[in-house]
């Protein structure tokens, strides 16, 4: 027994009102759906119901897409960049003021740590905001030509582990770009951007420039099909991006697609090891495992298999999963059941395929959805869990012995999102870089983001790139 | 046996050590700093960082007097409540040493130790003839521990058999008459790479405990130094099953940072060392703020520093 438990250090819940209720959010405000129905969104750390969220039907789809070009036709194309940019600042200092309640909600809804929603995604959130706000009147500059154009309307369809960071992602570059907006979150996290759709007004956005549709997989389907978008841009499964990238293909849509991923993290035996156990936790039990960057293929030298395993389950020992919404938690609960069920059933595949699992001793919750940290070894490349993406807090461990063989293992995947190196050698780091086909690759640290640094992914992980110029150029048609 | 004593096996040693990414060391101190300690264990904290500090003055100022009321200070930390702990140690230099153990003794404290600091305190910069005879002095004179510093020119020239020869012989001095404290200056050591490398050697030499800083020099005890330090100890646990201490001094003023120093033992080195008997911490100051605390958890409301003594 350790004397020094930790008491409960719980983030007060009183700053946020969450109402019983909310409609859509089309040309700058909430309306009723027209298909009159509703759907309840849960706390996954307690599996009790937060509110009822409106489910737009292809009626509602199209409301909102009109809405969208008229504020595009009559407001948002014809206005000076630098006042465009004016809104985005106002948006991003908000989106500060409220931080808090922002992190509380997202928790909420999410099951993330607090630690997580307050330290990283609200203020990674805001710095979007700041970063291109900056940009709108200066994107002549960008690489996009002397006088690159927006699309128009762009449909946006973002995932629910981050949630307001990927609205943020999605929404800063659009409106820099003069693009108008129909964005829809995952039905099971759609608070936050509901809670943004009130900054948006709070800010005196231009109605119509935002419009936030909430609902199902149908109501994705119906936005990417709309014949009024310019432009898709998705965050999510290969699955649905492989469907949407079928249902527009004939079409003059444009499309960025942020997909999924299997990421090696090389530790090379010079690696300083302490760090490199410490990028590994980052790596895969950042936000639950439920990272499509997440480092899930532990690729480690034999030479030193032995150390880094001892040291990686001594750290995974003082993981503390728990109440989200306290302070030191630092594994939430998942997102939903149908997740769990996934990690579940792909963690059994590595228990029948020969995989060992190993998990620290933890005490699971008796309500909501909860998988302990986990980790396989004894994984061969031919294991389901070395192959597709689990995401969840469940690392394969596999070996190498040279640094070719490491990066061979590395890019036999059909993803190719992320990668992270480990070596005090900076001669190998910019040689295994090289070599790995993957688009974001991190040297000795792991899930580090900036809004000036592109994102996006080889292979099935996607087209495109989100953030820095790579990102703005995604929402621009380029000129002469 | 790690090492056969030869220089050259110490060098081989030590080279084998992994090296520290000092901005994955930053980022991990960081996010242990974010650890919110309330209520229940917020208390614990606190009386166990009261019996972890060597209360220390270290001034040329220093005179029988002060050093009289530091011992009374020591004993009884909070003259109004005496369910508060005495501290780990009183912490003073060489020719103190007699007066605050016959102070001690005197008021009832005989089981709190007498530390001298010694070896030429701070900068060693001395022959080692005089640095012996200054451990001497200090043991004859009733110090049950020593606080050494090392030869830090020595270190960064890579010398690092001379450290090694000096530790090894103020180790011998001190017998089983005192506990060995090893002051890396970690201040002049500057990089992270030299303070596990130094915290090995002053270890592989036969320190009881390793010790930041002399708090003459800043920076003193920052987080990824004390971080570094506590890896340092636990792996060489598994490597001897010896438990080390370890000592940061210099720059801990207040409750928090102290709370967040057993944060760092808790989550780095473990449990295990939750104890002054492995972990001290180097201070003046902080005591009157643990104080403080220590009556808002009690009273609900905080006092004003009249409401503590000063020294």
């Amino acid at each position: 027994m350790n004397p020094f438990e930790y008491a409960p250090a719980l983030e007060s819940t009183s700053i946020v009102t969450i109402k019983d209720r909310y409609g859509l959010f089309i040309n700058g405000k909430f309306v009723a759906p027209k298909s009159g129905k509703y759907f309840p969104t849960i706390n996954p750390s307690t599996e009790k119901k937060l509110s009822e969220i409106a489910l737009a039907s292809t009626e509602d789809v199209d409301l909102a897409v009109k809405a969208a070009r008229v504020a595009y036709v009559k407001v948002w194309s014809k206005m000076p960049a630098a006042e465009r940019g004016k809104y985005l600042f106002r948006i991003a200092r908000i989106l500060q003021e409220r931080s808090r309640e922002f992190a509380v909600l997202e928790t909420l809804d999410n099951g993330k740590p607090i630690r997580e929603s307050r330290d990283t995604d609200i203020p990674l959130a805001a710095a979007h905001f700041f970063y291109h706000a900056g940009w709108a009147d200066k994107l002549q500059y960008s690489g996009n030509g002397s006088g690159p154009k927006p699309y128009g309307v762009v449909g946006q369809i973002i995932p629910w582990n981050f949630p307001m960071l990927m609205l943020a992602w999605k929404i800063a570059p659009a409106l820099a770009t003069g693009n108008t907006v129909v964005l829809k979150p995952a039905e099971t996290t759609s608070l936050t951007a509901l809670l943004f759709a009130e900054i948006c007004q709070q800010a005196g956005l231009p109605n119509g420039v935002i419009n936030i549709i909430t609902g199902e997989g149908a109501t994705g389907a119906a936005l990417v099909n709309h014949p009024g978008i310019d432009k898709v841009a998705f965050t999510g499964s290969t699955e649905v991006g492989k469907l949407i990238a079928t249902s527009i293909a004939g079409s003059k849509k444009a499309a960025t697609l942020e997909l999924g991923g299997k990421a090696a993290n090389i530790i090379y035996d010079d690696a300083a090891i302490d760090e490199a156990v410490e990028g590994i936790v980052n790596g895969i039990f950042f936000n639950q495992g439920h990272v499509c960057c997440a480092g899930s293929r532990l690729l480690v030298q034999e030479s030193i298999q032995d150390e880094v395993l001892t040291k990686l389950k001594e750290r995974m020992a003082l993981i503390r999963l728990g109440n989200p919404l306290d302070k030191n938690t630092d594994i939430g609960a998942i997102n939903s059941a149908a997740q769990l069920a996934k990690i579940k059933e792909l963690s059994a595949a590595g228990d029948a395929e020969g995989a060992e699992r190993w998990s620290p001793a933890c005490n699971i919750p008796a309500d909501g959805y909860w998988f302990p940290p986990t980790i396989f070894t004894g994984v061969s490349q031919t294991h389901r869990i070395a192959r597709e993406e689990i995401f969840g807090p469940v690392l394969s461990i596999l070996t190498f012995r040279t640094p070719q063989e490491a990066v061979e293992k590395a890019n036999n995947t059909p993803y190719g999102l992320s990668a992270g190196i480990w070596t005090e050698k900076g001669s190998k780091i910019l040689w295994t870089a090289s070599k790995l086909r993957a688009g974001v690759i991190w040297a000795n640290t792991f899930n580090k983001f900036d809004p000036a640094s592109p994102f996006g992914g080889y292979k099935e992980s996607g087209w495109g790139r989100e953030g820095g110029k790579h990102g703005l150029s995604a929402y621009l048609k380029a000129s002469n | 046996m790690i090492i056969d004593g030869t220089e050259s096996s110490l060098r081989a040693y030590l080279k084998t050590l992994p090296p520290v990414d000092e901005v994955g060391a930053h980022a991990r101190a960081a996010m242990l700093a974010t650890r919110s300690i309330k209520t229940t264990s917020k208390s614990w904290a606190i009386d166990m960082a009261i019996s972890m500090v060597d209360l220390t003055t270290l001034e040329g100022a220093d005179t029988p007097g002060k050093i009289g009321t530091l011992c009374a200070k020591a004993v009884r930390p909070d003259a109004m409540d005496a369910t508060v702990p005495s501290v780990g140690a009183v912490c003073v230099y060489n020719d103190m040493v007699k007066i605050a153990r016959t102070k001690l003794d005197a008021i009832g404290g005989t089981s709190i130790p007498v530390a001298a600091v010694a070896t030429a305190f701070p900068s060693g910069r001395a022959s080692f003839a005089v640095k012996a005879q200054d451990t001497k002095d200090a043991i004859d004179a009733g110090a049950a521990e020593i606080d050494m510093v090392i030869d830090r020119g020595a270190f960064l020239s890579g010398r690092y058999g001379e450290v090694f020869e000096e530790i090894s012989q103020i180790r011998e001095i001190c017998g089983d008459k005192a506990h060995l404290k090893v002051i890396l200056e970690t201040g002049e050591l500057v990089t992270l790479d030299n303070v596990r490398k130094a915290s090995y050697l002053a270890m592989l030499a036969g320190a009881d405990f390793i010790k930041t800083s002399t708090g003459k020099i800043s920076p003193a005890a920052t987080s990824p130094v004390v971080l570094v330090m506590l890896e340092a100890v636990r792996d060489y646990y598994s490597l001897t099953k010896t438990r080390i201490g370890v000592k940061p001094a210099g720059g801990i003023r207040n409750t928090k940072d102290a709370i967040k120093q057993l944060v760092l033992v808790n989550e780095v080195a473990g449990p295990k060392w939750l104890t002054p008997k492995l972990f001290r911490i180097g201070a003046s100051a902080l005591l009157n703020d643990l104080l403080l605390q220590r009556m808002k958890m009690r009273d609900g409301f905080y006092a004003g520093p009249s409401y503590v003594t000063l020294d």
